[in-house]
């Protein structure tokens, strides 16, 4: 099964998805986090972990967030999203945790 | 006339200037806009030229009429208001026309165009006659219906964020059955692609009936989004010989579950599309739009359509997508005027900008932009060009830089998909994916064998003719 942009890559490391939030951050777009079980994967809606980080300018928090999201929620597949408000749409969604 | 005078009536012939060229009109918001390049007969002055233009494409013809005076022609008439030398080249000029927006019928595509180019393409005084450009006010805009879907929806609707799509026209592109037409969509999609195309000249031939077709590719499509959990669709031609046909196509396209039909704007006409277009936002199903014949219109520097006139009449008319053309593939188009082009197509609101040939600031209000379509003769190593060039709300669509892979159409697949990817990742680190191309897909391919195998089939191709319709410039 593949979960999207980045999915035919190897896993990323830890300094390659720090770049991947910094970009979002620096797009101006809004960080969110969420998280669903493997087999409900393909559904349009998966849990929201907290509100969207709207503003959020700290890459450590965001990275911080998706590392509480993970923990919190053994098994799930954890997703980091930049939403576009602008254009009204997701500027970036890649899975950051398999389950 | 409207100077509260009656005006006498005088039969004959009078030249077009006293009556059509209008240096000191000023232009209104609701006025469409058309800038024509005009190559006149030896011995025709410019603002009688430009004149004639306005008239034949708007109230006036060769003499005077008695019934002229039953109206308000000075309501009316198109008129000339400004001329322009073009840029390095002194036999030809710009000629600015401004027509009145009731000159249109609401949401007719093809009542613009047949005024706009009708009858004076063919005018004895001009030897030859380009439309360059035309600014559609937002009042007339705001009367069509446009993308039935438009970019955002699209993305929910197939699930794709953060990167352009990625699309396979089938091939060979005549002559297969219905059954191993299916197969090579199955392959590809199942190897990582998001579309796969039926070919422009594939609509019911009777080696593959579209019924058959439709029925095996719908399969194909489902049992690949089954295999890989990720969204997936075959634009299915609808062009058909009339337009019974092509909504009994569209109908059963949508029975079976199609997220996208296909239709070729041009050979089936803006009449067609637009019904079309309609059919499409009520059904909920995306619509790509192909531009078969649009280089017989549009190529030829001094005579025709250009294709940005194309772009904004598709864009009004109602498609998802249209082919823009790659810049870097095996077909016609210069980089800048291509960028301008795919911001017509794309943007809400776009600027007049001469280096990039828009000749009128373009407000499209709320209407939907629809994804450019990079197709022909591209493969893995022209990736880092076109996510350059294209950004993100493009499909690169692939032919034999899928189905020409050694190892079969899922490892051709797989290798645009992984080359792409990588390139997004390194555009999001914030390196310069144009240039350091190279480095990014060989790095990509230590972990993809498909790719690897890609890159070493394609290496050497390279398609470099100089384009033959180019911007105006004056030549250095």
């Amino acid at each position: 099964m593949k979960l999207g942009t980045f999915s035919y890559l190897p896993p990323m490391s830890p300094q390659q998805v720090r770049k991947q939030v910094e970009y979002i951050v620096a797009r101006g777009w809004n960080p969110a986090i969420e998280h669903s079980e493997p087999e409900h994967a393909m559904a349009a809606y998966w849990t929201m972990w907290k509100l969207p980080m709207f503003g959020e300018r700290s890459v450590e928090r965001v990275l911080a967030e998706a590392e509480a999201c993970r923990k919190a929620n053994p098994g799930h597949v954890v997703r980091l999203i930049g939403y576009d408000n602008r254009r009204q749409t997701l500027g970036a969604a890649m899975v950051l945790h398999h389950a | 006339m409207s100077k509260g005078k009656a005006a006498s009536y005088s039969a004959g012939v009078k030249a077009y200037r006293q009556a059509y060229w209008e240096p000191d009109y000023q232009v209104r918001d609701t006025d469409l806009l058309a800038c024509f390049k005009i190559t006149p007969q030896p011995g025709v002055e410019r603002e009688e030229a430009a004149a004639a233009v306005a008239a034949e494409s708007s109230t006036g013809t060769w003499t005077t009429v008695w019934t002229d005076l039953l109206t308000d022609l000075e309501h009316y008439k198109g008129r000339a208001y400004r001329i322009e030398d073009v840029p390095g080249d002194p036999d030809r000029f710009y000629a600015f026309v401004a027509y009145p927006i009731d000159l249109f019928e609401e949401g007719s595509v093809v009542n613009v165009f047949t005024s706009l180019v009708g009858n004076v393409f063919g005018f004895k005084a001009i030897r030859a006659l380009r439309l360059e450009d035309v600014r559609f006010p937002i009042a007339y805009v705001m009367t069509c219906g446009g993308p039935p879907n438009g970019i955002q929806v699209e993305r929910d609707r197939m699930d794709k964020y953060g990167r352009p799509l990625l699309g396979c026209t089938v091939k060979p592109k005549l002559g297969l059955s219905a059954k191993n037409y299916g197969r090579a969509v199955y392959e590809c999609l199942r190897g990582g692609l998001d579309f796969t195309k039926d070919d422009e000249n594939v609509n019911s031939q009777p080696f593959m009936r579209w019924r058959d077709r439709f029925s095996y590719v719908m399969e194909a499509v489902k049992k690949a989004e089954a295999e890989t959990g990720e969204k997936k669709g075959h634009y299915l031609n609808v062009t058909a010989p009339t337009p019974e046909e092509m909504y009994k196509r569209a109908e059963f396209a949508k029975s079976l579950g199609s997220p996208i039909i296909m239709h070729d704007f041009l050979t089936g006409g803006f009449c067609a599309n637009t019904g079309l277009a309609n059919w499409c936002r009520e059904n909920g199903v995306l619509l790509h739009i192909h531009r078969a014949m649009h280089a017989v219109i549009d190529r030829n520097p001094h005579h025709g359509i250009h294709f940005r006139v194309l772009t904004k009449a598709l864009r009004l008319s109602g498609g998802d997508h249209l082919h823009t053309g790659t810049v870097v593939g095996k077909l016609e188009g210069d980089r800048q005027a291509t960028l301008g082009w795919i911001d017509l197509l794309r943007e809400k609101y776009v600027r007049e900008d001469r280096s990039r040939g828009i000749f009128f600031d373009q407000d499209w209000g709320a209407m939907p932009g629809a994804l450019a379509v990079a197709s022909g003769g591209i493969h893995v190593w022209h990736m880092p060009a076109l996510l350059a060039i294209f950004g993100d709300d493009a499909v690169f669509q692939f032919g034999g830089g899928t189905l020409g892979h050694p190892w079969g159409n899922a490892a051709g697949a797989c290798a645009n998909r992984v080359a792409l990817e990588a390139c997004v990742q390194a555009r999001n680190e914030g390196r310069q994916v144009e240039r350091e191309g190279k480095e990014i897909l060989t790095a990509a391919a230590r972990s993809s064998p498909e790719l690897k195998a890609a890159m070493e089939t394609w290496k050497e191709i390279k398609f470099e003719f100089d384009v033959v319709d180019k911007l105006d410039t004056v030549k250095a």
